[in-house]
């Protein structure tokens, strides 16, 4: 139930982000969906890519720190107080948030989100139980 | 093992005896052929002759680099020119280089102390010596070289640079011992893993680094990397070269400076005061057998101190501890003293922390600045802002707790730090330009 994300050490340099765009095109990767964390010296990009390993090689081989980690896409429903409902969910579970970002495209009437959760076996349980859809890895890559 | 096994264990006071008669000798004759000695020498009211002990040694003026600057190039030569086989020089860094010259026996000495070097080291006979030292006007690769053949071993002369190269004739030609910087051999590790070499693969057995300062655990870190017992050597072209003094392979505990060719002393580097055997300070060496251009109590600028127990090996030559530094390349950071080793034994302790370094000191409103750029690895990376944080916080710590100042800690993209072929640069001092 789980979706590979990779994330890249990027320092705040002009042009790096597109350096990493480039390697990703060349090599034939498309982007699922992306986020990027900064602070004043680096950023870390998380992407969530359609051919992860490849991806992983690709960037790798351009000299860029780049690890793999796993996260949990979450079906949200497209409507007012419909990331509240998930949230609640979760808090009630007791179960952290380490960090979130949307997915770009719909499934369907819903809205992806993707959750890293420092405990993710926990969270898809609580998830599940509470009748909400856990979306499978490979869905994800081919959306 | 040893080369010279009725030199390399002479008893204590036979050290002694041959320094002095050698001492005076070399006193008679920079005095007689060397206008900068004979200056100096009447300026400090002394003459060869008031040289009666070794005690005596204290009374003579220190040489300083500066002095062989201003004598650039051939002003502290004690031979004529013709006599002088082979002539090498420093970096010059800061202006002109310092020009050193060998008459032939200067360089069969030279040979002779290298090939104690090697055996000391564990190497023989037989060894393929992989040398990876700089040829040219540096003596590190020359200097090596002539020791290699000495010994009988075979050598490659690689020199430094083009890295891929090294690392196909290592594995080919069956190299059993590589000698290089210490920063270098990091450097073709790190290479070596890119191309899927495996350094456990090889034949290499030991590695004898030298050319600039470096830890205990940047030992265990090449030890562990490239699989080989690693050894540190010294020496410096002023004085020689390399194999002024190195460590055995029985001990890997302080370096056995040769004493029937130098007389090492430990200064306050302040006040020029000799120290007792054991504290650190600034080490003074004394040539008592070269013959191109002698050293009368130079300043090597290096910091380190001796070590009279006797050692396992042995040998009965005194030890230098481990350089910890150099006085030149001591930072002075808002008033505090700092070498860059103390900060790379911070960081080489941290956890899949990259030995790869290099330290930023500024002048922001009158202020001194010290930023430490780390380079990031697969190892430290995280997805998560905060795990890279507290690695920052805890390098901050760590070198406030040590050294108490506190310093900006920027993680970089690996191999963003220049990879030096030769002597690595760990500092860059933007104050005052």
């Amino acid at each position: 139930m789980k979706v590979e994300q990779i994330s890249i050490f990027i320092e705040n340099k002009s042009g790096r982000l597109a350096d990493v765009t480039h390697a990703l095109g060349s090599a034939g990767i498309n982007i699922r969906a992306l986020s990027l964390a900064d602070t004043s010296d680096f950023g870390i990009l998380r992407l969530i890519v359609d051919k992860t390993d490849e991806a992983k090689t690709a960037l790798k081989d351009q000299g860029f720190t780049v690890n793999k980690t796993e996260v949990v896409a979450v079906e949200v429903p497209d409507r007012p107080m419909g990331l509240y409902g998930i949230l609640q969910v979760l808090d009630r579970g007791k179960v952290n948030v380490e960090y979130m970002y949307a997915f770009v495209e719909r499934c369907g009437e819903n809205a992806v989100i993707i959750f890293r959760f420092d405990n993710p076996e926990e969270a898809i349980k609580v998830l599940t139980a509470n009748g909400i859809n856990v979306l499978q890895g490979e869905r994800v890559y081919s959306m | 093992m040893l080369w010279n096994a009725e030199f390399e264990t002479l008893p204590r006071e036979a050290i002694a005896a041959l320094q002095l008669k050698r001492l005076q000798q070399t006193l008679q004759r920079v005095y007689a052929t060397v206008p900068f000695y004979q200056e100096n020498f009447r300026r400090a009211k002394i003459t060869p002759d008031d040289i009666k002990s070794l005690d005596d040694l204290r009374r003579l003026p220190f040489t300083l680099k500066q002095d062989m600057r201003d004598n650039y190039p051939y002003g502290l030569f004690a031979v004529p020119l013709e006599d002088i086989v082979r002539i090498h020089a420093s970096s010059g860094t800061t202006g002109k280089p310092t020009v050193v010259g060998y008459t032939r026996r200067d360089i069969e000495m030279w040979a002779e102390l290298m090939a104690r070097s090697f055996v000391a080291a564990g190497a023989h006979r037989g060894d393929v010596i992989h040398n990876a030292y700089g040829y040219g006007l540096f003596t590190g690769g020359l200097g090596a070289h002539y020791g290699a053949e000495k010994l009988g071993a075979s050598v490659i002369p690689m020199s430094g640079g083009n890295t891929k190269k090294q690392i196909m004739i290592m594995q080919d030609f069956g190299s059993t011992v590589l000698t290089c910087t210490p920063s270098y051999s990091l450097y073709l590790a790190e290479a070596a893993a890119e191309e899927g070499v495996d350094f456990r693969d090889l034949k290499l057995r030991v590695g004898i680094f030298g050319a600039e300062p470096w830890t205990e655990s940047i030992r265990r870190e090449i030890e562990a990397k490239l699989n080989i017992k690693a050894i540190d050597i010294y020496g410096l072209s002023e004085i020689l070269g390399p194999g002024v003094g190195i460590e055995c392979i029985e001990a890997q505990h302080g370096l056995h400076i040769w004493e029937d060719h130098f007389i090492p002393e430990i200064i306050n580097p302040d006040t020029g005061e000799i120290l007792p055997h054991g504290e650190q300070g600034e080490l003074v060496i004394t040539t008592i057998t070269k013959e191109g251009i002698p050293m009368i109590r130079y300043r090597t600028r290096d910091i380190t101190r001796l070590i009279t127990e006797p050692c396992v090996c042995g040998r009965t030559h005194i030890r230098l501890a481990r350089m910890s530094g150099r006085t030149d390349d001591m930072l002075i950071i808002r008033g505090v003293n700092i070498f860059p080793s103390q900060i790379e034994s911070v960081l080489v302790n941290i956890e899949g922390v990259e030995p790869h370094y290099q330290l930023l000191v500024d002048r922001e409103e009158n202020l001194d600045t010290l930023e430490i750029q780390v380079e990031v690895n697969e190892k430290t990376f995280s997805d998560e802002i905060k795990v890279l944080q507290d690695l920052t916080q805890r390098i901050r710590k760590e070198i406030k707790d040590l050294l108490g100042i506190s310093c900006k800690v920027r993680l970089v993209e690996p191999k963003t730090i220049a990879r030096s072929e030769g002597k690595a640069q760990r500092v860059i001092d933007r104050r005052g330009k």
